[in-house]
This record gives structure tokens, C-alpha cells and sequence, in this order.
């Protein structure tokens, strides 16, 4: 008898199958785990070892080209971040209002009910889909053209939904117990949501809106649709300006014939990575600095 | 003056006329028929075992029912006279004047100096903050303790300071009546102790009334009592009436603790 047989239960096989169950459940989730961080890894490894070496601030700063060892991203760039401002000014507003008179204002009838239900529809929506509808609404209806402008409204659309979740989200958060106490000192609705809860739900709506804007950033269907077009040779001036963005000159140059196109693909994709983990870095800087402060 | 069921109103009428109020949420009737007067800087406890309406009775009389959707209330509260639920009643200002304290501490995610300074200026107050934010402070029994990191999140309170904070709150916007749910449950032995205290205090320019599970705590600190039961006001006296000879033989069941 070895010294910890006083605490085994009286039958041995079966304690020995249950540590066994939560030994493989353990590793199977674990198993799981590194399905993910190795096939990022591999992604990760594989493109930089492909574009590092066509990576420079020449690359960043140069106009599109025919021949590979002079086109560079600027274009392209600036167009993605184009798009990112107006489609964060145009959806963060009307998401925010929207999941405020969803969490705030709204009777809970079967108004609101459906019209929840039709967000989390929406949110599920191809995005072609959506591309199909911004060509239809804003290219044509609206007359707005090919231009920067229709391709933000038409990103605006396809995340709504998803900022208008997590703001949705954030807003519950906030404990029922902070509403009653403004409510109780005589402050109006408008007091309550303005004072109290939207700058405790910030932080979580931020964190969503960007999580929400770094898919815009990486969606080329819709933009296709609305008309981005792969070769610019001009950086946009306004928000009429034709313009491309990262996705479609990466695809673009993936699609060429020449190898040494395929090199610079792999910087740009380089380039749109450092773009969207710099967001997400933003996002969790965010959440860590305004959860700490309560 | 006159006196009721050993209930004494003084000249100038009663702070709180409460009239045959019943409230449903939903289908559900969780105050049936209820009748009492609250006298003017008193303290009333509204005492019973859980569910039977005493927290649902007091948030009728600041008008916080009527967040719940599913809540409706009817019969006649009147507040110095004023119907509380007449069609011209803003609500918001009622609950201006009749301040409430709530069950948890519940202070703001702000600095204890924002916590107190809060309701004061949502209300446009115009005047010295800092005077009031003192004074509020000093009637809660917390200046002491905080005077010198008013600027430090409330959050870094303990929960017994938390809750005098929630009172110096309440107390910032001048209500005419507090009202109290349960203020001291979630609290130990000694901050408890100061809480009780602090209502004594409160009850020479405030009238307070108190939702309370701790029959001793009512025993100690309340003028009058009203023992609820299944939403029904069963009885309703001054406290030691209450507690030592009851009209009705469920309040004594209560009171000398045989069910609850």
C-alpha cells in the first residue's frame, strides 16, 4: 500500500476511467488549440519568408506598375485607409444610436424582437450580398458612382450589424444597479444613458467597432461589386475619387503570370497583416486601459 | 394633530398618504390593497418575510415601478398632498425629491467627489459644489474618512463606506423623503451598525422610510412598522406596539420569529 491509498474511493477502475476521460478531454482541447496557432504560424512564416525581401519603405510609398521591381502599395493603401475612416465615421454613429434604442428605448414588444432577430440575420449575410446591394443602392440608385464613398457605405452595411451586437453587448453590461441609482437621483433617460452608461459601455463598443472595421478592411467581394478596380495609378483625393485597396492589389498581383508578382503579393499581404493586428493592438490596449480604471 | 392606530400626524398633514395602492406585474398582483401614513420626520420600517411586497411598496413611492414594463400600479399615493401618479406628474422629478437608497452599494465607476456632485448637477444646480459636496458628506458620517482623496475612485471603498457614499448621494439632491431598501443587508455587523445610526441622525430633518429583513434592526431604529404579508398590509403601529403587543396573531408569529 503506497501512502495516498487512504484517499482513493473504494473503486479503483472507476477513478482511474474518470481520470483517464478528463485526461484525454484536456488534450483533445488542447489538440484543438493548436490547430489554429500552427496554421497562423505556417501563414505567418510562409508569407513573410516569400515577401520580406521585396518589403521596403519603396515598396509603401511607390505608385502601382507594369513591371514588378518598381510597383509599390501607396495606392492601394491609401485606399484601405480611406475606406476605414469613412466607414468607421459612417457606421459607428448609426450602429451606437441604433444599439442604444434597441437596449434603451425600445418596448420590448415583437417589434424589437424581430427586429433584433433580423440583425442577427443580417450579421450572417454573404457579403457579396451586400456588394450586389451597394452596386444597385448607392453606385447606381444614389448615382454616387465607383467611388470611395460607395464602396464605405456599402462596408458600412456589411458590419452594422455586427457593431451593432457588440454595442448591444457593452450596453447590458452595465449592471442594472448603475441605471437605478441615476434614475433615483432625478436624472431623465437621456442623463442616464449619456452620463452613466454609454461611458461605462465604451470601452466594449470600441473594442467591437474595431474588430468589426479590421473585417471591412480585409473584405474584397462587396468592393468588387461596387466597382474597385485593380490597376489606379492615383491615390484617392476625395470621396469620389476611384480607388482600390489592399485586398484586390494583393489579388491582383497574385493573379499575374510573373513570379516576381508574387513576391510583392506576399509584401502586401505583409503590409495589410501589420494593418490589422496594429488595429487589434488598439482594440486590446482599449479594453485593458478602461477595465483596470473600474 | 391627530392620531390613528397610534399613528400621530402632526398639523402640517403627513409626508406620505398611501390609499388602497394595489400593483401587478403582468398578470401577477404583488400588492393588494395597501393603506398606510407615513408621519413627517419619522422613520417607518416595512417589515415581512421575502416575496411578500415590502421592496415592490417602497419603489411605488418614487415612482422606480415604472422602469419594469410589466408593472402597473393603482390606487392613490400622495406626497405632501400631490398625487404622485397624476397624469401632470413628471416622475423624474419625483424621484428628485424622494431620494432612494438601494439594496447593494451601487456607486457610479467615478470619484467620490462625481459620485456626490452627480445628482446635483443633473439637476443644474447653481451654487458652491464643493460646500455640498462637504456637507453631504458630513451628513452621511463619511467626511472623516474621505475628506482628504475625494478624488479616488469610489470603488476603493469598503462596502459600509460605499453605502454612507450612496446616501451622502442622495442626500446632495435635498430630498424631502428617503428611501431605504434594505440599505444595511449586504453589510457586516459593524458598518451596519453605523448605518443604523447615521438614520437615526437623518430622521431630525429627514423622513425616512426603511425596507428592512433584520426585525431587531427595525426594533431599533424605526418609529412606526408595517408588516406585510402576501402583499397585504397586515398591520401597521408604532414599533413597540408592533413588536411587543401586536393586534394580529400573524405579526406576532413574525415578530417573535415562528415563520419567516
Amino acid at each position: 500500500m503506497s501512502a495516498g491509498d487512504w484517499l482513493t474511493g473504494s473503486d479503483a477502475a472507476f477513478d482511474r476511467r474518470r481520470k483517464l476521460k478528463g485526461a484525454v478531454f484536456a488534450g483533445a482541447c488542447g489538440a484543438a488549440t493548436l490547430v489554429g496557432v500552427v496554421s497562423l504560424g505556417v501563414l505567418l512564416v510562409d508569407v513573410i519568408i516569400d515577401g520580406i525581401a521585396s518589403l521596403d519603405w519603396r515598396f509603401v510609398t511607390a505608385l502601382p506598375s507594369r513591371f514588378p521591381e518598381r510597383a509599390g502599395i501607396k495606392v492601394a493603401l491609401a485606399g484601405s485607409v480611406w475606406i476605414l475612416v469613412l466607414t468607421a465615421l459612417i457606421s459607428f454613429p448609426l450602429s451606437v444610436a441604433a444599439a442604444i434604442y434597441l437596449e434603451e428605448y425600445a418596448n420590448r414588444g415583437w417589434v424589437s424582437k424581430t427586429i433584433q432577430t433580423n440583425i442577427a440575420n443580417l450579421a450572417g449575410v454573404p457579403s457579396i450580398v451586400y456588394g450586389i446591394l451597394g452596386l444597385a443602392l448607392f453606385v447606381r440608385g444614389l448615382g454616387l458612382g465607383r467611388s470611395v464613398l460607395s464602396g464605405a457605405l456599402t462596408l458600412s452595411l456589411l458590419i452594422m450589424p455586427v457593431i451593432i451586437i457588440a454595442a448591444q453587448e457593452a450596453i447590458r453590461a452595465v449592471p442594472p444597479t448603475i441605471r437605478e441609482a441615476a434614475y433615483g437621483l432625478g436624472a431623465t433617460r437621456w442623463q442616464v444613458v449619456s452620463r452613466q452608461v454609454l461611458p461605462m459601455a465604451l470601452p466594449g463598443i470600441l473594442t467591437g467597432t474595431i474588430l468589426a472595421l479590421s473585417r471591412a478592411v480585409g473584405e474584397t467581394a462587396p468592393l468588387i461589386m461596387v466597382g474597385a478596380v485593380g490597376f489606379i495609378a492615383f491615390t484617392p483625393e476625395g470621396p469620389m475619387s476611384p480607388f482600390t485597396v489592399l485586398p484586390l492589389q494583393i489579388y491582383q498581383w497574385v493573379s499575374r503570370p510573373q513570379d516576381e508578382f508574387r513576391a510583392i503579393a506576399a509584401a502586401g499581404i505583409i503590409v495589410l497583416l501589420l494593418l490589422l493586428l496594429s488595429m487589434n493592438a488598439v482594440a486590446i490596449v482599449l479594453r485593458n486601459r478602461y477595465s483596470s480604471k473600474t | 394633530m391627530s392620531t390613528t392606530y397610534g399613528i400621530t400626524i402632526g398639523s402640517d398633514g403627513p409626508a406620505l398618504e398611501v390609499r388602497d395602492v394595489n400593483v401587478h406585474y403582468g398578470s401577477k398582483q404583488a400588492i393588494d390593497g395597501v393603506s398606510l401614513t407615513v408621519p413627517k420626520k419619522k422613520v417607518v420600517a416595512l417589515i415581512g418575510p421575502s416575496g411578500c411586497g415590502k421592496s415592490t411598496l417602497l419603489r411605488c413611492f418614487n415612482r422606480m415601478n415604472d422602469l419594469v414594463p410589466s408593472a402597473r400600479v393603482d390606487g392613490l399615493i400622495e406626497f405632501r398632498g400631490h398625487d404622485l401618479y397624476a397624469p401632470d406628474v413628471d416622475p423624474v422629478e419625483v424621484r428628485r425629491r424622494i431620494g432612494m437608497v438601494f439594496q447593494k452599494p451601487n456607486p457610479f465607476p467615478k470619484s467620490i467627489y462625481e459620485n456626490v456632485a452627480f445628482g446635483p448637477k443633473i439637476n443644474g444646480f447653481r451654487g458652491d459644489l464643493d460646500e455640498l459636496v462637504e456637507t453631504s458628506l458630513r451628513q452621511a458620517a463619511l467626511w472623516d474618512e474621505v475628506s482628504d482623496r475625494l478624488g479616488d475612485s469610489a470603488y476603493a471603498l469598503s462596502g459600509g463606506q460605499q453605502q454612507r457614499l450612496c446616501i451622502a448621494r442622495t442626500l446632495a439632491v435635498k430630498p424631502e423623503l428617503v428611501l431605504m431598501d434594505e440599505p444595511a443587508s449586504a453589510l457586516d455587523p459593524i458598518a451596519t451598525q453605523k448605518i443604523e445610526e447615521l438614520i437615526y441622525e437623518l430622521k431630525e430633518q429627514y423622513t425616512i422610510v426603511i425596507v428592512t429583513h433584520n426585525m431587531q434592526q427595525a426594533a431599533r431604529i424605526s418609529d412606526y412598522t408595517a408588516f406585510l404579508y402576501m402583499g397585504k398590509l397586515i398591520e401597521y403601529g408604532p414599533t413597540d406596539t408592533i413588536f411587543t403587543n401586536p393586534r394580529e396573531e400573524r405579526t406576532e408569529a413574525y415578530v417573535t420569529g415562528r415563520f419567516g
